[in-house]
């Protein structure tokens, strides 16, 4: 995901401080992965250096820097170019779980056998996401929900190639 | 005969529902190649695996539905698949709940009568059946639905008021075969949560049938059934 874009679409929303900034985006986008304020005052001072947030004069108090920064006219167009574009849809063709199954079967391994395990796996995972979902905020069921609908999409692949192990094998292994 | 006068014989602690090495075939076709899996009391087991694979069936002789051709079923230590059909029906009836994938509502009853047909059959005094039917509907989002008839109702609506059914009886045993199968994933959703909060509040076992990963990880574990087996890996996890 894009820090930059993503702290210019907050500041889209008004102008706040680097710290505000950091507190949103850990709470929104960072969940379990905050971002440092070191990154924070560095991607706004590129931003700003590009022309498209303006800092306002440092404010006084004690604490992180006090400057309030605003989104500019450039700032904004990125920001609604961005939103209205789809990402690029990743076909994730050269995944490790297909590496695995490829060469289990040239190995003379059992590629069914790895893909239960995985199918396990994938399964208490989607537990945990369901425990989540269940007492979890809104954000986190919304985040959750993306999770497990991919890896759902990860199992009917699992499914679909235990069922051709048997033509993928003598595939691999011709 | 009622459901509690059944052959007695050790069981694994813990264990309520077991299948060993079931087998049955329609005809020519086996359905059940010696399926062996054992359920835990309270426990919610998803059953997956492709269509055809033989999960419903396993379901079906879990439940005292059906009886397989070899192997053995049991029941809270209890032995069910050598009784007379009309002790399985008791058992059935007195010990088990059930949800099927369209509802399968009575279209001739009204919702608050057809949840509490399980407690009218288990000879309840009409007025007090409906009256415990009832309160299962403010519990799952139903309020003033009482009286509409299947018709009425949208396959959500139907749906939980198929799972007030199968669970007004307080059951041992759930048996939820595809319960969300006809439902789009925020209504299956909801119906998962109504089911699993439900069965965990009264420490009802379920049985859930399903090929949706989603529903299944509703569930505490699951087995797979392929070709009419259950899965060495998920057996050998236990």
């Amino acid at each position: 995901m894009s820090v930059p874009l993503t702290l210019l679409g907050l500041l889209d929303r008004e102008p706040s401080h680097g710290y505000d900034l950091k507190r949103e985006y850990d709470s929104y986008f960072g969940r379990g992965k905050p971002l440092p304020f070191g990154q924070v005052y560095s991607t706004l001072g590129r931003l700003a250096r590009d022309g498209k947030v303006l800092p306002g004069e440092v404010e006084p108090g004690a604490g992180p820097e006090r400057k309030r920064y605003a989104i500019t006219e450039v700032g904004r167009d990125e920001v609604e170019t961005w939103l209205s574009q789809p990402i690029e849809p990743e076909p994730h063709l050269q995944t490790e779980l297909f590496a695995k199954v490829v060469l289990s079967l040239m190995l003379g391994r059992s590629a069914e056998l790895y893909l239960d395990v995985q199918r396990s796996a994938h399964l208490q995972r989607m537990r945990e996401l369901t425990e989540l979902k269940r007492n979890g905020a809104v954000v986190d069921a919304l985040l959750a929900d993306h999770s497990l609908f991919h890896l759902e999409a990860d199992l009917r692949w699992i499914d679909l190639t235990a069922a051709r192990l048997g033509v993928l094998a003598e595939v691999v292994r011709s | 005969m009622t459901a509690d006068h059944l052959p007695q014989a050790a069981s694994g602690d813990g264990c309520i529902l077991e299948a060993r090495e079931a087998a049955l075939s329609f005809g020519e076709t086996p359905a059940l190649r010696g399926a062996s899996v054992s359920v835990a009391r309270g426990e919610i087991l998803a059953v997956m695996g492709p269509s055809g694979s033989g999960k419903s069936t396993l379901l079906h002789c879990l439940a005292g539905i059906l009886v397989p051709d070899s192997g053995e079923i049991w029941f809270a230590g209890r032995r069910i698949d050598t009784l007379q059909e009309q002790e399985r029906s008791a058992l059935r009836r007195d010990r088990f709940g059930f949800v099927f994938q369209f509802g399968q509502l009575v279209p001739e009853l009204s919702a608050e009568e057809n949840v509490a047909l399980p407690l009218l059959l288990g000879g309840m005094r009409r007025t007090q059946a409906i009256a415990e039917a009832r309160s299962w509907f403010e519990r799952l989002g139903l309020d003033g639905m009482e009286h509409h008839r299947s018709g009425e109702m949208s396959g959500g609506q139907a749906q939980r008021v198929a799972l007030a059914r199968g669970l007004v009886a307080r059951p041992e045993v759930l048996f939820a075969d595809e319960p969300t199968g006809s439902l789009d994933s925020l209504t299956g959703e909801l119906v998962m949560e109504l089911l699993t909060a439900a069965a965990r509040q009264q420490g009802t076992t379920v049985v859930l049938v399903t090929h949706e990963p989603r529903v299944a990880a509703y569930a505490d574990r699951e087995v797979i059934v392929r070709d009419g087996t259950v899965t060495a890996l998920d057996r050998a996890a236990r």
